[in-house]
């Protein structure tokens, strides 16, 4: 079998300009961070950005990577709020589409399943449907009548999601208490791909894991990298927990446009490896 | 117990009470007053509520805040809330309100106009499908004009009312139960479905809550007060669920500035 192995800059290299992209996790937990960073390294603009958001977002927003966002939230988990997130829907620098948390998973699971639409009661009566103007509901056939929110498929270009491990043929697994929406994400897209804290042997995942941890199979995979601290700093349980501190940093950093700066000189100016090493410099300071 | 029953403690049972007749089905508390009044409601009248840690994991029993480590009872990760749990509707959340008007109408979302808000809060999250497919609650720290305004700018959870005018889809398992405030508890059984006076704290008065408030809340003859936490409850509250007062940090006591 073909091995899947790529760089992340041979990832990146796949995207183009103006495509759907969507992000896995959920908040500040197991996202692919590793690959935004990659994309913000990038000459790409324009994406439109599906997620269930935190600093992936933050930071896409930001650098001016994204233009369009779908979303239901964006939180930082143990901080409330996503400044740079916050600051452009204040700022009204992107165009974005806010939807129920369950409408969301609805629209993945459509895309996933080929079908247009799926029916669902949340959203109705609520602010998403004016908000969102392409929204429409379906009448049931049958004798209930019920009126419903038709979620539309959440049809992404390209998933980028992050596993505890992965062999090189694109299987992967995640080891920690939620599996979010991961399978859902490289299934409703063209093209997918998982970031890995490791690449190991097929053999060796179930060795000491449940099956059922093997949330992606190799039809729903297109590359694997292997992005060792690919998550920092949002959560890669049970490999790693999120740096808390390395996050308060980051939202501090985010309230003013002199800080941002000195923030994204000392850790977005460089390499992958540029940037893991000055995440440890600073937690070797804040020890 | 000798000292004086808090604010905080006031409240705390106040939310008890809202999962009282529940039975079995999750309760979904967010924050700290509401994890607190949910716990309390576990431990006394409602021994059957299922309650997670927040994250992945269902709870046998009811660990002090801030504390998680229990009998795991169970797998509860954000999938299984999205696509079972809330839609199956065994469910009672309690969530937080940026906003809620007359009609009983929340909003999480952003203040302002929705294309360029002033401040950017958490977005809809689960607020949408919460209130139109299980029980839904609210828990206020802190009542003032600014929460209880006329109309909310995004609505976020449902009231009644726009339901209705959604069709009997949004209709058929809404049920907005409660507002809990530091000041009192209200419903929306008022004329029209509004909010509506169920007690007031002790040491609170309606024309208090009159006060903090942006519209008329409807009384329905005279407005009792919130009952008195039993001694074992207050035993639960101090002892065990909280000892450390956290309770205080969101619901500060009388002589602490407001």
């Amino acid at each position: 079998m073909p091995s899947k192995v790529l760089t992340a800059a041979e990832v990146v290299g796949r995207i183009e300009d103006g495509m759907t992209v969507g992000i896995g996790g959920w908040g500040s937990r197991r996202k692919p961070m590793a690959l935004v960073r990659e994309i913000l390294r990038s000459d790409l603009r324009d994406l439109t950005v599906v997620s269930y958001a935190g600093p992936d977002v933050g930071l896409l927003l930001q650098a001016g990577k994204a233009s369009r966002v779908v979303f239901a939230f964006a939180t930082l988990d143990s901080i409330p709020l996503e400044p740079l997130f916050s600051r452009a829907r204040q700022e009204a620098t992107a165009s974005f589409r806010e939807w129920d948390e369950g409408m969301f998973q609805t629209g993945l699971r459509a895309a996933a399943q080929r079908v247009p639409f799926l029916p669902m009661r949340a959203g109705l009566g609520s602010a998403v449907l004016e908000n969102d103007p392409t929204l429409r509901t379906v009448s049931s056939p049958y004798d209930d009548r019920e009126e419903l929110v038709a979620v539309p498929a959440l049809e992404l270009d390209v998933a980028l999601v992050h596993m505890n491990r992965a062999d090189q043929y694109g299987n992967a697994q995640y080891l920690g208490p939620d599996p979010y929406f991961d399978d859902l994400f490289c299934m409703a897209a063209k093209q997918a791909y998982v970031s890995a804290e490791q690449i190991i042997d097929t053999a060796g995942m179930t060795v000491d894991a449940a099956i059922q941890t093997m949330l992606l199979n190799r039809t729903m995979v297109d590359g694997v990298v292997e992005t060792p601290h690919g998550a920092h700093f949002t959560t890669c349980t049970p490999t790693y927990e999120r740096d808390e501190k390395f996050q308060k940093a980051y939202a501090t950093a985010a309230k003013t446009p002199e800080d941002w700066a000195a923030f994204e000189e000392r850790f977005l100016s460089g390499s992958e490896q540029d940037y893991q090493d000055a995440v440890n410099a600073f937690a070797k300071e804040e020890a | 117990m000798s000292d004086e029953v808090s604010r905080a403690e006031y409240c705390a049972v106040a939310i008890a009470d809202c999962f009282a007749d529940d039975g079995e089905i999750m309760g979904s508390p967010m924050g700290l007053l509401p994890s607190l009044g949910a716990r309390l409601a576990k431990l006394t009248s409602n021994p059957l509520l299922m309650i997670t840690d927040g994250e992945s994991r269902i709870l046998q029993g009811a660990p002090p805040l801030g504390v998680t480590q229990d009998v795991v009872e169970g797998w509860m990760p954000f999938r299984l809330v999205l696509e079972s749990v809330v839609p199956y509707g065994k469910r009672h959340v309690m969530m937080g309100a940026t906003q809620v008007d007359r009609e009983g109408n929340q909003n999480i979302s952003a203040i302002g106009e929705w294309a360029k808000p002033k401040r950017q809060l958490l977005g809809v999250r689960g607020a949408p499908g919460n209130t139109v497919n299980n029980k839904t609650s609210y828990w206020v720290p802190k009542h003032s004009p600014r929460v209880f305004v006329e109309h909310v700018d995004i609505v976020s959870g449902v009231g009644r009312t726009r339901a209705e005018a959604a069709g009997p889809a949004a209709t058929r398992f809404h049920q907005v139960h409660r507002v809990v405030s530091d000041l009192g508890v209200f419903d929306f059984s008022g004329p029209g479905h509004t909010m509506q006076f169920v007690s007031v704290h002790p040491g609170v008065t309606v024309e208090d809550v009159q006060a903090a408030s942006s519209f008329e809340i409807h009384a329905s003859g005279d407005v009792p007060t919130t009952r008195e936490p039993s001694q074992g409850e207050l035993m639960l509250i101090r002892e065990m669920l909280d000892p450390k007062m956290l309770r205080e940090r969101e619901v500060p006591s009388a002589g602490t500035p407001r």
